[in-house]
């Protein structure tokens, strides 16, 4: 009886594989079910584990405060130019946009959400979140955390997701080397340093290469950040993702499909003409507040009434 | 009818109590502690429990138990399903048939014996994986599975133990 139990489920594991090898949608479908079934026993479990971890994290930074200190301060004497120089950019952006009209870019609708398991077995690379389609999260949505792409959602349930991560072995990411152009595909392995491939052959990579999604394929949108190259050898590039993985304990899953295709507005663009082409930016300036002089005029005579202001309140 | 119904449902509900610790082995294996983020995995839980209980308590943790555990742990972790039920019904069966064997005095030896039967099953796992995805699987993760569960074994055996010895009291009072 035992031994007919034995081979009979021995027969089920390899109808099952060979399903899943036939046809990956229902099972995945079927995994969605169940994970979602499970998802509120994965969040209870996860609880103290992430407490565990945050502890361990705890102690950790306090063995690395100097160095971290050191780290961080020598990064924000850089950020703190970086930042100037954004300012400038986002201002003149801002001027320039104004100046042509732009109609602004379509906000990405994006669900924030918390990882309650992962793979931690050897066979794949991929996370389960507490978000599934009750929060809009679908298929085929982007996964991204505060410093880069973290994969794309694979299946989704009612209340859970599965995010498969870069580093996955059936994740394919079209990427770009940023600057260069030179397009290629980032592919996982199951190891922390997924491959860059299908590079143009006369394309020099160096280590520290920033590697952003290009956009083709329509899967990801261009220019997200993914990470850098970490080594060339033999010919074999690998990235190392920005995003850190082992502490990751958030989500944001951006959902890019959902913006609808904005119709450009037929009407001409009410307000001042715009100015020539060619005018510099001095003149447009100047026209700009040429047209405007009757509010600062009424703005600059309020300044006096404060003055009497204080004499009643003094009496 | 001898036994009066507490009893009998005390009796039942130590039958489930393998299951249910399997049950737990995946929900802790599957937790978010950040490991598949390095070139390694978890422990192999299910592995040890699988082996523990086949030793000691065969009677109580029957081939359908050890199924549904694989299965759970497939679907839950993202593996190819049916690919850890496999292996975990092959431990099973290959630990019972030659359970004199592992069955030892010494805790060494039984230690010995789950290490040799942690890199049989990896490896059955490595091949049989790299075989389903049609290309040679990295290997590191797989390497740091068997060392981290061969490591680990004397501490949750004893946790095991412990349970195995809840158990056996338990029927004692009865």
């Amino acid at each position: 009886m035992q031994r007919f139990a034995f081979a009979a489920l021995l027969m089920l594991s390899v109808g099952l594989i060979i399903l899943g090898k036939l046809d990956s949608v229902l099972i995945e479908r079927g995994r969605a079910v169940v994970v979602d079934l499970m998802a509120p026993v994965l969040d209870a479990v996860a609880q103290p584990i992430g407490s565990i971890k945050k502890g361990v994290a705890t102690v950790d930074a306090w063995f690395n405060l100097y160095a971290e200190n050191r780290a961080l301060h020598e990064e924000n004497e850089r950020l703190r130019a970086w930042a100037s120089t954004a300012r400038r950019l986002a201002v003149e952006n801002a001027a320039y946009r104004n100046l042509l009209h732009v109609r602004n870019e379509p906000r990405a609708h994006f669900v924030t959400t918390r990882i309650v398991a992962e793979s931690g077995g050897p066979f794949a690379r991929s996370v389960v979140v507490d978000s599934g389609a009750a929060a809009g999260v679908k298929a085929g949505q982007i996964g991204l955390s505060g410093s880069g792409v973290v994969g794309r959602v694979l299946a989704a349930g009612e209340h859970s997701a599965r995010i498969l991560l870069l580093t996955d072995l059936n994740s394919r990411v079209p990427v770009a080397l940023e600057g260069v152009g030179a397009r290629g595909v980032l592919e996982g392995d199951n190891s922390s340093l997924p491959r860059l491939s299908y590079l143009p052959g006369m394309v020099r990579v160096h280590p520290g290469d920033r590697v952003v999604t290009s956009g083709i394929g329509g899967m990801f949108p261009p220019g997200l950040p993914i990470g850098a190259v970490e080594a060339v050898t033999n010919g074999v590039v690998r990235v190392r993702p920005w995003v850190r993985f082992e502490t990751l304990d958030f989500v944001k899953i951006v959902d890019y499909d959902a913006v609808p295709e904005t119709v450009p507005d037929p009407q001409p663009p009410v307000g001042p003409p715009l100015p020539a082409l060619n005018a510099p930016a001095n003149g447009a300036q100047g026209a700009a507040s040429g047209t405007t002089s009757a509010v600062p005029a009424a703005g600059a005579a309020p300044p006096p009434a404060p003055a009497p202001k204080p004499a009643p309140a003094g009496q | 009818m001898t036994e009066s119904w507490p009893r009998r449902l005390l009796a039942n509900l130590v039958l489930l109590v393998p299951p249910l610790v399997g049950l737990l082995c995946v929900l802790v294996g599957v937790a978010p502690t950040g490991i598949s983020a390095i070139d390694a995995a978890g422990p192999a839980l299910t592995l040890m429990l699988v082996y523990f209980w086949t030793i000691f308590q065969p009677t109580l943790l029957p081939p359908p138990a050890v199924f549904i555990i694989g299965l759970l742990q497939d679907t839950l972790s993202g593996a190819p399903i049916g690919l850890g039920t496999l292996i975990l019904l092959g431990v099973q069966q290959f630990v019972a048939h030659e359970r004199r064997v592992f069955t030892a005095r010494t805790f060494t030896i039984a230690w010995l014996g789950f290490g040799m039967v942690a890199v049989l099953a990896t490896a059955a796992g490595w091949v049989l994986g790299s075989v389903h995805a049609g290309m040679l699987l990295e290997v590191r993760p797989f390497v740091g599975q068997v060392l981290l569960s061969v490591t680990l074994y004397p501490l949750v055996s004893w946790l095991f133990g412990q349970i195995v010895r809840a158990l056996k009291s338990l029927e004692a009072f009865r």
